[in-house]
């Protein structure tokens, strides 16, 4: 046994075991545990396969600066977890993840065979002959982090939003120091920390600042505007102190695996510590090398100690602190400083508690490969030797993590030459750094710098900023000056030194890089992945940045650091959704008749901006292509009905209604009579059809303007433009009615005689109600108004009631309609009607390509306006382009042969640009044949011949015909 | 998430508003340009990295459309500066 829980110390609930499995071994550990810690008292020191390479990984930080993730396959599957966050669960199954068949045999170490073909930036250079693809399933399969979990698992998420006076990100001191001043001035206080228990270094490192912590926690928790999230870490900064966190099993509320909060705080203390990091050497990654602040973080947070033969590489002060308190919990510590001169009262210090010192030393390899055994080291008169040891515990330096302050893009990075890091230029706005976020490393001075970023920002939001008790120094091995060594060399060419664990880079992969000619740090960064996995860095950034300085005679000040953005952390996107998903996120529109639809047995389309409309209404052995052809047939031949609710309808008021329509349509508006309607073609301002309808003159000064029912949101925002930024001199209101009427159109040649068996109190004969005519009143207790038009090529009636009514008149229509056979009608058959009656629909031949001239209907187009949307635009077009994509019918040789919507059209059928394209295609009833609507080149001029459309490698010959199958004189819709 | 301060309303999220893009001048007389001047008014925008005016719609409150000065780089939202010659017609 080499690591193991002691027998007191940690913060850990000792009167709660918790048994759990990891990779088939059956475990236990303690509440308060990570997954990490339980793991490490049980000594698995292997806990997972590295990335690319697949190397035995330990842990090597012991918060979010580590990479290993594991997958917890029950209770509620859930994958990617960081295993030194993610708390510890009673009975839980945990696995490693991207290995087989567990950490400690895994198939997927062949690749460190092929290590020398799996340099930075492989997948341009090995693997392309002769066809990548027959390498890429493999290589996919081989990288990447843990499967996706069964589908059927619901996400037990909840997003949140939260406001404040003061954020204070970590609990450390320096947060608690802010906190505490902020709220003793009366503001509202969120102190959010990433740990099980606030007190951040004072804790991981067992710091005596006589209860100073406990007491302040304390008075927190009792003031009622102050909010204080464990286990929380707040991932993203954005504008307007808009701030993100993710809340992990929230204490308030454990039954939620994550929150995710959005929060807004007038002013932020970022108190958020700093990230230690590593001096790389030699096979620096082997499970039992760990960075010196995780090797105290498991001692005093959870009574784990690491290993019993320990040696400390470290060229700064702080590492003297793990060196006293892992000998002081009985492990034998030799400290290796490459710093020559030790310092008196240290090296007595040292000497007394059975720490070996030896300085001026280097670590040059670690030796071992699933733990490590040992390391080979140099000492300061060159003698090499090796040092047995089971863990090695190294501390390169420290850096500030100011990573939020750096997403406000209102901090600058700035070179810190003693402390040999980057820390943050303030921001004087909306945020102020404390502690050692801003570089201030001892325990005491934080907490004051902690206090006085509290006053500043209370000042900000004018309060008073009292003063409080603040804790004694007591920290004398903090890390005042670094002495920078970026990496030890490697003294053979195959031996690999990590710079970056995430994503196996190695120093000889920077060297790749930069010889390559990719010398920026953003290029060196995207060539190598470094800094790109799930610790983005933390440790391992500031000694690429040294190290590219080092290789290129760069002031590291000068290579710079790379951009900071959100999220700080991984975070699931199921947080971020909340409960807030699929029908949730974007509710379903339903008509009033839906419940009668549903009844029928219709199978439901979405018909545009989420509107369920029925696609047809099968018939017990019919398939929907049976359907929607016996529905159309019942239209052509009797009377047919269809709920055309989710049609886009305006109601525009006002004295210049007239000037509006003129403006947004193409023909001719002003002169429309009272109780008449007229079809507008809409164009926007760039000369193309955005959008068609007909528009209802219902009184002098109101009318009804109908859109399709996608556009109904496009053309509201179009509107309110004009009226509101382009001609607000206009009289003009513009209000929405799309879900106030409901409708029920009749179409066919019987639709008059159920309009008459519904005994209309108005004249509802041929002359009193023509085409494009309107008539309002009641069908026996209903209120209606009905406009005459068609889209489907038959006689038509659309029948206009407020909502509540729709039910009502829908059941008075079937009933009425009974003896003509009226039919309920889906929108399947309606396409099949409107395709062989040659109307153009928005969507298929109204692509966001086409102008009115294009589909034919260049008589609508106005020849006396001056101006309207579209018309100098499209005439530029027109004369820069005259061969257009022009609307045409098109029957293919084979009659049952079907083509997809969007099929090409290419000369001859070569797999050359297309000359057109199929934009509906249905089985015609009246025809009793495939036909088909496409737009060809030249198309009216191409009338009979014979063009092809190309389907992977099938050719099918059609012949061009006049886009319309059915009714062309409208001698049907005019009856 | 932009805080955007609406005349009628008050200080409201974003997720109630549509942005509508850089504040155009009201739409000119077709007859009063050239040709290649009409194109540019129809796809050619400043696209400002600064302060730039645009435009944004309340359609899930009051329905007005409202003209804010916003800062592309830090999304500062500021008073109209009085050295810029603001879009007329609009609020």
């Amino acid at each position: 046994m080499t690591a193991r829980r002691l027998a007191h110390g940690g913060i850990i609930e000792r009167s709660r075991p918790l048994s759990f499995r990891f990779d088939g071994m059956d475990l236990s550990g303690f509440a308060g545990d990570t997954v990490a810690s339980a793991l490490m008292a049980n000594d698995v020191a292997l806990v997972g396969r590295s990335f690319k390479l697949h190397r035995p990984r330990g842990f090597f930080g012991a918060g979010h600066e580590d990479g290993v993730m594991v997958s917890r396959l029950s209770p509620r599957a859930a994958t990617n977890q960081l295993a030194t966050v993610t708390p510890l669960e009673k009975d839980a199954t945990y696995v490693s993840v991207s290995t087989w068949p567990n950490a400690r045999h895994d198939i997927g170490a062949a690749a460190q065979w092929f290590s020398r073909l799996l340099p930075a930036g492989f997948y341009y250079k090995t693997f392309m002959l002769p066809n990548w693809h027959l390498f890429e399933p493999f290589i996919r399969g081989a990288a990447g982090l843990g499967r996706v979990p069964d589908p059927a698992w619901e996400p037990v998420s909840e997003s949140r939003f939260g406001d404040c006076d003061v954020l204070v990100v970590g609990a450390g001191p320096a947060g608690l120091g802010a906190a505490l001043t902020a709220a003793r001035s009366g503001a509202s206080v969120m102190l959010v920390d990433d740990g099980e228990a606030p007190g951040g270094r004072l804790v991981l490192d067992g710091l005596d600042d006589g209860g100073w912590a406990s007491r302040t926690v304390a008075e927190l928790e009792t003031l009622p505007y102050v909010r204080l999230l464990r286990r929380a870490t707040v991932w993203g900064y954005h504008e307007h102190n808009l701030l993100t966190v993710i809340e992990r099993r929230p204490v308030d509320a454990p039954d939620l695996d994550l929150r995710n909060w959005k929060i807004r705080a007038r002013q932020v203390v970022i108190a958020a510590g700093a990230h230690e990091r590593p001096i790389p050497f030699v096979d620096g990654d082997r499970p039992g090398v760990m960075l010196a602040s995780a090797a105290r973080s498991f001692l005093h947070r959870h009574g784990v100690l690491a290993g019993e033969h320990a040696v400390l590489f470290a060229n700064n002060d702080s590492a003297r602190g793990a060196a006293l308190d892992l000998a002081g919990a009985g492990a034998a510590v030799t400290l290796v400083d490459i710093r020559p001169d030790p310092g008196g009262m240290a090296a007595a210090a040292l000497a007394q508690s059975g720490v070996t010192l030896i300085a001026g030393g280097c670590v040059l390899r670690a030796v071992g490969a699933k733990r490590v055994e040992a390391v080979e080291m140099r000492h300061a008169d060159g003698r090499l030797a090796t040092l047995p040891c089971d863990l090695v515990a190294v501390s390169g330096g420290w850096n500030p993590a100011f990573h939020l302050a750096s997403q406000t893009r209102e901090a600058k990075s700035v070179w810190h030459h003693e402390l040999a890091t980057f820390v943050a230029s303030h921001g004087e706005g909306r945020f102020r750094l404390a502690g050692a976020a801003r570089g201030v490393f001892e325990a005491g001075a934080c907490a004051r710098d902690g206090m006085e970023a509290g006053q500043a920002v209370l000042r900000a939001i004018g309060r008073k900023a009292p003063a409080i008790d603040l804790p004694g120094p007591d920290d004398p091995f903090a890390a005042r000056s670094v002495a920078p060594l970026w990496f030890v060399p490697p003294r053979r060419r195959r031996d690999k030194v990590f710079v970056d664990l995430s994503g196996d880079v190695t120093t000889a992969d920077l060297e790749l890089a930069l010889r390559e000619g990719y010398d920026s740090i953003e290029l060196v960064k995207r060539y190598t992945t470094a800094g790109m996995g799930v610790d983005q860095g933390k440790s391992g950034n500031v000694n690429v940045i040294g190290i590219v300085g080092a290789l290129t005679g760069q002031a590291t000040e000068l290579v710079g650091t790379t951009t900071f953005r959100p999220p700080f952390v991984p975070v699931e996107f199921g947080a971020i959704a909340g409960a807030r998903h699929k029908a949730r996120l974007y509710p379903w529109r339903h008509t009033p008749l839906a419940d009668w639809h549903l009844a029928r047995g219709a199978v439901m389309y979405e018909a545009g901006l989420r509107w369920q409309r029925p696609g047809f209404y099968p018939l017990p052995g019919e398939d929907g292509a049976a359907a929607a052809g016996r529905e159309a047939r019942a239209v052509r031949n009797g009377v047919g009905v269809y709920d055309g609710t989710p049609l886009g309808k305006f109601q525009l008021k006002g004295p210049d209604v007239g000037k509006l329509l003129d403006l947004v349509y193409i023909s001719d508006f002003g002169k429309v009579a009272v109780g008449r309607g007229k079809y507008g073609v809409m164009m926007s301002d760039d000369g193309l059809i955005m959008d068609d309808g007909v528009a209802f003159r219902l009184a002098e000064d109101r009318w009804l303007l109908h859109s399709s029912t996608g556009a109904a949101d496009r053309v509201h925002a179009h509107l309110e433009q004009i009226v509101q930024v382009h001609r607000p001199d206009w009289q003009v209101s513009v209000i929405p009615v799309t879900t106030q009427w409901a409708n029920a159109t009749l179409c066919g040649p019987c639709a008059r005689d159920v309009l008459v068996a519904l005994k209309p109190d108005f004249d509802a004969s041929r002359t009193a109600l023509p085409f494009m005519g309107m008539a309002e009143g009641h069908l026996g207790a209903i209120p209606v108004r009905v406009f005459r038009v068609s889209w489907t090529g038959e006689l038509s009636f659309e029948l206009n009631t407020p909502a509540r009514h729709a039910a009502a008149l829908w059941e008075m229509v079937m009933a009425a309609g009974a003896p003509f056979g009226i039919t309920p009608v889906g929108s399947e058959a309606n396409h099949i009607l409107r395709v062989e009656a040659g109307y153009i629909s928005t969507g298929h031949e109204v692509d966001g390509t086409a102008d009115p001239h294009d589909l034919g209907l260049g008589a609508l187009v106005s020849a006396t306006k001056p101006d309207f949307l579209g018309k100098r635009a499209m005439a530029m077009r027109r004369q820069r382009d005259p061969v257009r994509f022009e609307l045409v019918g098109l029957l293919p040789s084979d009659p049952e042969r079907f083509l997809p919507e969007g099929a090409p059209l290419t000369p001859g059928g070569d797999k050359v640009d297309q000359e057109g394209f199929v934009s509906a295609c249905v089985r015609s009833v009246t025809l009793d044949r495939v036909i088909a609507l496409g737009l060809l080149r030249a198309g009216r001029s191409r009338i009979g011949e014979t063009v092809h459309a190309r389907i992977r490698n099938d050719i099918v010959p059609l012949r061009v015909v006049a886009p319309v199958f059915h009714d062309a004189d409208r001698a049907r819709v005019r009856s | 998430m932009l805080q955007i301060s609406c005349p009628w309303c008050g200080l409201r999220p974003e997720g109630e508003f549509v942005c509508l893009g850089e504040a155009v001048p009201p739409r000119p007389d077709p007859a009063a340009l050239t040709a290649g001047e009409w194109a540019s008014s129809l796809a050619n925008r400043a696209n400002i990295r600064g302060l730039h005016a645009e435009r944004w719609w309340h359609v899930r409150s009051c329905g007005r459309i409202l003209t804010i000065w916003r800062d592309t780089v830090s999304h500062a939202i500021v008073p109209a500066p009085a050295s810029m010659a603001a879009p007329k017609a609009t609020p």
